[in-house]
């Protein structure tokens, strides 16, 4: 055990005294998570809306004017038809729809009870996010000042919903997508680059030479980027709490150990690149184009997948990430339980063995 | 297989073979212990498949092997334990410190803390090394680099070394001394098994053997062969087997 821990005591120093290394280790997470957070979270100014009162009283008059005079939303078109929607949305003449149920007044003094409908154009998902969340704060605000002297709070049933997009993806969506990237990053192209770093130096042989078990050198080359990788997931979810209110909802123990079970599927695939590339500029090469593009392109961290044409999406199911992404996201956003991941989670694990044995295999070969 | 106890190195018909291509064609020698083992042989002629064979870096095809007393195919965890190797690339990791290296290879041979003091001190004073001894590696001259390697190669104190092509890209002085060192190194029992391109060096072995496409063309003393190809020198005498 010594032994072991001396050589990955090496480790660390080679990572530690690469400026390079470092930056990559440390800088890219934030300034990838600072960037994305900021892109999506944009603010929003003169959002076209467009306006069906069924009711036409004095309630929902006085709400719209609300609407428009806040200073986000500009009037497109009063409509009263659900066709006019579409329309609306088609043209581009409007983002956002709002909807006030007929006898919106009545229903309101006389049940307590009244609805209002958003409907937004969510093919581009993170302003629509934004325009409803903006219009309901909006609303919200209205119908608490003209209700402040009544003794039983109104109840204003705001429903959204999302054309185009309904599952919203792309919101919120970044946390997890940076994650699965980051990760993937970090530990699959660092390891593979280590690792052929030893071989192109011809150090590999001396240890390959050496009483140290050819598991125990990879196993060395690994630990400090398991511990590494673990500190950044912990710090991109930290950093999307802390900057831009990104929740975890579910048990961040659960969450961990997902994480855990990630790396080690990347820190695999990186001991995997590194048995079948001779330089380190090869491993990178085989990381950047075999890993990274397809995470970034096919995991639906960026396009959803449901939009892919069919052979993309076939081949979506074999990017790690996408499953990683859809575990993230139901832990951290939904806060289910492991019963509804273990699916993924069995996916991801079947993938973390079939590349290990891999990585195994063609480091025997190697030897013979 | 007899089992000479001088002979520390004991290689009979070995083969080894990538795919329809053969690179060690039958192959028997012997090293005894104690020697400088000359290993010679043109770029391509199966000097680094054997070395890597012998120190357990690679399997051979076939043939009757034993390093050390032990056997290639079954006990090269032992095999390992007594041998160093000092590789045609240069093997010191150039963003570890002088001292660094030297205390990382002396934990994987497992030595004790208080073996590694003292022989790390002992080592640094004989190269003069101790006022650089927190320098890194890659701002030290290539021979010092060398000479260092060499020294990590033995610290453990194996029963053979192994090297490489060891004095590749080497001053004619750094060569020298790098040879003296070679040679203290068999004072204190070390045998060594080296390969080398300069045939001015193989001078300083006790036996060399030549190899030439994949067998051994001739073994015995420098002055033997020097003799039986009357030459004046190796070179000679290589230029007269290469060319045969």
């Amino acid at each position: 055990m010594k032994r072991f821990f001396g050589f990955v005591r090496k480790e660390f120093q080679h990572i530690f005294r690469d400026g390079r290394t470092l930056v990559i280790l440390f800088g890219l997470p934030v300034v990838m998570i600072i960037l994305f957070g900021y892109v999506v979270t944009n603010e929003i100014k003169d959002v076209d809306v467009g306006i069906w009162d069924k009711s036409r009283d004095q309630v929902s008059t006085e709400a719209i004017q609300k609407i428009l005079s806040s200073g986000y939303f500009v009037l497109a078109e009063t409509i009263d038809h659900e066709e006019e929607i579409e329309l609306l949305f088609k043209s581009g003449k409007a983002k956002v729809v709002v909807v006030f149920e007929d006898n919106f007044e009545k229903r309101l003094l006389r049940e307590n009870h009244a609805a209002i409908k958003l409907i937004t154009d969510a093919s581009d998902a993170n302003s629509a996010m934004l325009v409803q969340t903006y219009l309901q704060g909006v609303l919200a605000n209205y119908f608490r000042s003209i209700n402040q002297t009544g003794t039983i709070p109104w109840e204003v049933d705001v429903k959204s919903r999302m054309f185009y997009n309904e599952e919203m993806t792309g919101v919120y969506m970044f946390v997890p997508g940076l994650m699965a990237l980051i990760l993937m990053l970090i530990s699959a192209l660092m390891t593979s680059v280590t690792i052929t770093r030893e071989k192109e130096f011809g150090t590999m042989e001396l240890l390959l030479a050496s009483p140290l078990k050819p598991r125990e050198i990879i196993l060395g080359k690994v630990t400090p980027y398991v511990l590494l990788s673990f500190i950044n997931a912990m710090t991109i979810i930290l950093l999307g709490f802390l900057v831009f209110d990104v929740p975890v909802v579910g048990s961040l123990w659960l969450l961990m150990l997902e994480c855990m079970l990630y790396i080690t599927l990347a820190l695999s695939l990186g001991v995997l690149i590194s048995t079948v590339s001779k330089t380190q500029q090869m491993a990178m090469v085989f990381s950047m184009l075999g890993l990274m593009l397809p995470t970034i392109l096919l995991s639906g961290f960026i396009f959803p997948i449901d939009n892919m044409p069919g052979i993309l999406q076939w081949f979506s199911t074999i990017m790690p990430a996408r499953w990683f992404i859809v575990v993230v996201k139901n832990i951290m956003l939904k806060g289910t339980g492991f019963l509804f991941i273990w699916k993924e989670t069995l996916i991801l694990l079947g993938m973390t063995l079939l590349f290990i044995l891999a990585a195994v295999k063609r480091f025997k070969i190697r030897l013979e | 297989m007899t089992d000479d106890p001088d002979h520390i190195i004991e290689v009979k018909e070995l083969v080894k073979k990538f795919g329809s291509f053969v690179a060690n064609d039958r192959l028997s020698f012997h090293v005894n212990r104690g020697e400088i083992f000359g290993f010679l042989g043109a770029n391509g002629a199966g000097k680094t498949t054997t070395i890597r064979i012998l120190c357990g870096l690679s399997y051979p095809t076939s043939g009757e092997i034993r390093v050390a007393g032990h056997d290639v195919y079954h006990e090269r965890e032992k095999i390992k334990r007594k041998i160093g190797y000092m590789s045609q690339k240069f093997s010191l990791y150039e963003d570890l410190t002088v001292s660094e290296n030297i205390r990382l290879y002396a934990g994987i041979y497992r030595l004790n803390r208080k073996q590694i003091n003292q022989r790390e001190e002992q080592l640094l004073e004989r190269l003069g090394l101790l006022p650089i001894k927190n320098r890194l590696i890659r701002d030290i001259p290539l021979g010092w680099k060398q000479k260092l390697a060499f020294s990590v190669a033995i610290f453990h104190k194996p029963d053979i070394v192994f090297l490489d092509e060891p004095t590749g890209g080497v001053d004619p002085i750094t060569r020298r001394q790098f040879w003296e060192m070679i040679h203290d190194a068999t004072l204190e029992g070390i045998t060594v098994f080296v390969t080398t391109h300069y045939m001015d060096e193989a001078e300083y072995c006790d036996r060399v053997s030549i190899m030439v496409d994949g067998r051994i063309e001739a073994l015995d003393k420098p002055a033997v062969l020097k003799k039986e190809f009357d030459s004046k020198n190796m070179n000679e005498v290589f230029l007269k087997l290469a060319r045969n």
